[in-house]
């Protein structure tokens, strides 16, 4: 005896089947296995990121009703969302939190792979299609800081992009390209906007699609302590039990996502003026803290350098060999060295130090 | 009054008697010839005799053609020292009456100031000989008085739209002060040096000097300018009137108006003092600490029960306004629309202002009328600030109900999946 | 939760086994998930509906009445951002519009019909059509703002 309900799914289904080929999914999900070991838990925070992701699509599609791009409107359309859109605080607070908590999650995500080597081969370019992706983050959090065209996301976003124009010979060009100008403006603001609301969605889609694809190709990677213990003892299905863990992690985000919306909802503050003098205590998004502060570390001059562009160098010559890292961090047969995850450790020990001291260090001693 | 009169006709006969229309063909063909004045006294060199050369070019007169013989007189055609004599009309430096006279002969003629500045009056001199200063350089010959020069430093005359003017409303009072908070200077006339330090602690300088008001009062707003009130006014104590109207009128018809009167108070000076006239504030008000009522009536009796009712109504109102405000900017910073009842609470400011002007008609009844109106502001306003909190609220409830839903939703998925792994 | 059920006492296995039953997890999870998607949907639902002040009041506001409600010689106060705006039709039909704060003290001014001009009731103070302060304490004009009138709309917005 089949529930009428039930009976009703099976055709629409069976409906689609004959039209898409949902049997191939099926398939694919029936066979997707992801091994159970103590490492298990990171498994989950590529799924959390994603989650925060769509959800940033969400709200910032719903922003974009209300919000308009030019320095004369952008702060009063905002302080107009805040106070007399209905609902408008929880939805810019759930994007200003996500992008937030985003960014959290790829970080742990990223050093989670680095330290379990699941860059290794094949997964090189799962591994470069991540890096990027993370780069598209970093870019969107920075671009999305000034769209409101507040004090403090305006002289951040001066300071920010001033550093570019340290990079030899195209530094000044890259600047007044980025700038729109000379200065930042409402030229600024509109190109910020481009970028942050179509250019990056679009890449990030198509990159995030080929990561999906290489991820979904190679399966779950284990880690090599679990295999040089003898490989994982169990797998679980992935579909459902995997899914609906996943499922959990991302309630219980969007659990705390409401909260700090409610309770700690994304303030606004005074409207960006071009000429007045900067506010004390500017600061960069915390994701960005720890480069903000060893930059005001670095002497003037390093050799015959200058200070900051020794350090820009530094932070890009890391980058490069972060996306770089399958290809220095081989796997060579079962012996492998454990100088580079020594060298990982070394970077998270880096940013979690300077993060911190950039919240506690006095700015003017 | 008639010595007044007197003075001016004896000045106005002094001005009528040269001709001015000749004075002006003299300044245009000045202004061709070669000025023999200019060129000796600027080689020479004490700084008295050459200083004027070089200040002399940035003055009023100096940018509408005249030179230096139109006040000093002479021929600056003759060579040397033949341009100096007394029988070419040469004066040299005007001195006491010499001034008016020299100044007066073009600043008291209308026809002539019309070709400059039509706008200008012409009664300077006629209104300085009603003043303090004019009455003793005149009847007593004291030639320490300040004279038009005093203010007007010969050779560097600016309009007081220029700021560098010591004419220009922001510095009157140091120009004034230059002599006035002279102690020694003063020692002879007995009188005060401390009103320059006094006026520098008033509102009104505040408005002037760090709100850049030019319009705020200075000395020659209740003194007079050239004369010894200003224009239509018969004494100093009525010129906060002028601009303090409303309260002058409650003033004139209060029963104050009269006692003061009677008792040779001065009227708005016995509450506000004078120079050091300070931002007012509620607590003048009454019979406590810092209440100026009190200095003539007893808390607890008569007008200082009045006192005591009008400050309790006006505080009212303050409390009842500061409580409102602080509700609606407390749930305007939660995210709360409340443009509304804000917008609609600056009537209560404007009912609060009011009762404090009314306070002048000494009167608890039409304090109260103004306060009532405003309480019913207030009244509103709070209500829609306590409506707006309450709708907080409902917003972390509705949060609470929802976060209650997701826990329920991870609670049921953990048992499914538990559910799941028990039947595998 | 990998772990194999452990032996219980038979009424509380009884109980376990009521409260696990799948009927039951499923109606709470179906439950549950229907109220997630109304918590989700009705805010959404709710931002998207237009608010009463139909767009950012910030440079120009649409005023609550039309070009004719203005006689000639009289004045409204109306709304702009949340400070007070005053709108006058002179005796020669012309629509102008200022801050109504006096530049004084911040009362709210109001044209007063036998004066032909603005006035504010607090310090008396007297601003004349072109919001020049005339009389009294005020010590600068009032901030004057653009009028359009687009059909029946009247549109006022702060000048450039």
């Amino acid at each position: 005896m089949m529930h009428p309900m039930r009976r009703t799914l099976t055709t629409v289904w069976e409906w689609l089947d004959d039209r898409i080929g949902l049997a191939a999914f099926q398939a694919i999900a029936k066979k997707k296995e992801v091994p159970v070991h103590r490492h298990t838990l990171w498994y989950y925070l590529g799924g959390m990121t994603l989650f925060l992701f769509i959800v940033q699509l969400g709200t910032g599609a719903l922003l974009l009703i209300y919000y308009r791009p030019s320095a004369e409107e952008a702060y009063e359309s905002i302080q107009f969302l805040m106070a007399e859109v209905q609902f408008g605080w929880l939805i810019r607070s759930i994007h200003h939190w996500a992008a937030n908590l985003m960014i959290l999650a790829l970080f742990l995500h990223m050093f989670s792979v680095l330290l379990l080597k699941a860059f290794w081969k094949p997964r090189e370019l799962t591994w470069i299609s991540g890096f990027f992706l993370f780069g598209l983050s970093l870019t969107f959090g920075f671009t999305g800081y000034l769209l409101p065209w507040n004090e403090l996301a305006y002289f951040a976003t001066r300071v920010g992009t001033q550093i570019i124009a340290v990079v030899p010979v195209v530094g000044e060009t890259m600047l007044r390209v980025l700038r729109g100008g000379d200065d930042v403006t409402g030229a600024t603001l509109t190109r910020f906007y481009a970028i942050h609301v179509a250019l990056l969605p679009a890449t990030a889609l198509v990159m995030l699609g080929l990561h999906l694809f290489l991820v979904q190709r190679h399966g779950m990677s284990v880690p090599p302590s679990v295999e040089d213990a003898g490989g994982p003892k169990r797998v679980m299905p992935f579909f459902p039990n995997f899914l609906l863990r996943d499922l959990v992690g991302w309630l219980t985000a969007l659990a705390i996502l409401a909260a700090l919306a409610a309770y700690l909802p994304a303030e606004l503050g005074a409207k960006a003026d071009p000429f007045a003098s900067a506010p004390a205590g500017i600061k960069p998004e915390w994701y960005f803290m720890f480069m903000f502060q060893s930059l005001k570390y670095l002497p003037a001059h390093i050799l015959w350098f200058e200070g900051e562009v020794v350090g820009i160098l530094a932070f890009a010559a890391g980058g490069v060999y972060l996306l770089l890292i399958p290809f220095i961090d081989r796997h060579t047969g079962r012996e492998h060295t454990r100088l580079f995850t020594w060298i990982t450790i070394g970077i998270i020990a880096f940013i979690i130090v300077l993060t911190y001291l950039g919240y506690t260090a006095n700015p003017t001693a | 009054m008639i010595r007044r009169v007197d003075w001016s006709g004896l000045l106005v006969a002094v001005v009528i008697a040269v001709p001015s229309g000749a004075l002006r063909a003299q300044a245009a063909a000045d202004s061709a010839a070669p000025d023999m004045c200019a060129s000796c006294h600027a080689s020479l060199p004490m700084e008295r005799l050459a200083g004027p050369v070089t200040l002399f070019a940035d003055d009023i007169h100096a940018h509408q053609g005249f030179g230096c013989v139109d006040c000093h007189g002479g021929d600056p055609t003759a060579p040397g020292f033949a341009s100096m004599d007394p029988r070419r009309g040469f004066v040299g430096r005007p001195v006491g009456r010499q001034v008016l006279q020299v100044c007066g002969r073009c600043h008291s003629d209308a026809g002539f100031m019309r070709q400059y500045n039509p706008g200008l009056r012409v009664d300077q001199v006629v209104e300085y000989s009603s003043s303090v200063h004019g009455q003793r350089l005149m009847g007593q010959g004291d030639t320490a008085v300040a004279t038009c020069v005093s203010c007007h430093p010969a050779h560097q005359i600016r309009p007081p739209s220029d700021s560098r003017s010591s004419v220009a409303p922001e510095n009157v009072a140091t120009t004034c002060g230059a002599c006035h908070a002279d102690t020694v200077r003063m020692q002879p006339y007995g009188i005060p040096t401390n009103q320059l330090e006094r006026y520098q602690e008033s509102a009104h300088w505040e408005a002037l000097s760090a709100l850049g008001d030019r319009s705020a009062p200075t000395c020659n707003d209740c003194h007079g300018n050239h004369g010894a009130a200003p224009p239509g006014v018969g004494w100093v104590g009525n010129v906060c009137g002028q601009c303090h109207s409303v309260m002058a009128d409650y003033f004139a018809t209060s029963r104050h108006a009269q006692v003061f009167t009677a008792m040779g108070i001065p009227g708005c000076a016995a509450c506000h003092g004078n120079h050091a006239i300070a931002r007012t504030n509620d607590t003048l008000l009454g019979v406590g600490d810092g209440a100026v009522c009190v200095r003539c009536h007893v808390a607890g009796a008569g007008g200082g029960l009045v006192a005591a009712s009008m400050r309790q109504a006006i505080d009212s109102l303050h409390a009842s306004f500061m409580l409102a405000d602080s509700l609606l900017q407390t749930a305007e910073q939660a995210g709360m629309e409340v443009s509304q009842p804000q917008f609609d609470l600056e009537n209560a400011q404007t009912a609060l202002l009011q009762a404090r002007t009314a306070v002048h008609t000494f009167v608890h009844d039409s304090v109260q009328r103004h306060v009532d109106e405003g309480l019913e502001v207030t009244a509103s306003a709070i209500t829609r600030g306590h409506g707006a909190l309450d709708d907080l609220r409902f917003r972390r409830v509705g949060l609470g109900v929802s976060t209650g839903v997701i826990v329920l939703l991870i609670g049921s998925l953990v048992l499914r999946i538990w559910q799941l792994e028990r039947a595998s | 939760m990998s772990d194999a059920p452990r032996p219980r006492s038979g009424t509380r296995r009884g109980f376990l086994d009521w409260l696990l039953s799948r009927t039951l997890t499923t109606w709470i999870l179906s439950t549950s998930l229907g109220g997630l998607i109304v918590a989700v949907i009705y805010p959404v639902g709710r931002y998207l509906m237009p608010p009463a002040s139909g767009e950012s009041a910030a440079s120009s506001v649409t005023l609550p009445y039309t070009p004719d409600e203005l006689a000639p010689n009289s004045a409204k106060i109306f709304k702009f951002g949340n400070r007070p705006g005053i709108i006058v039709r002179t005796a020669t039909g012309e629509l102008r519009a200022f801050s109504a704060a006096c530049t004084h003290l911040g009362c709210i001014v109001q044209l007063r019909e036998d004066l032909g001009h603005f006035w504010c009731a607090c310090h008396n103070g007297h601003f004349d059509l072109n919001g020049v302060n005339i009389q009294g304490p005020p010590p600068r004009p009032l901030d004057a703002f653009e009028v359009n009138v687009r059909g029946d709309q009247i549109v006022v917005s702060k000048g450039a």
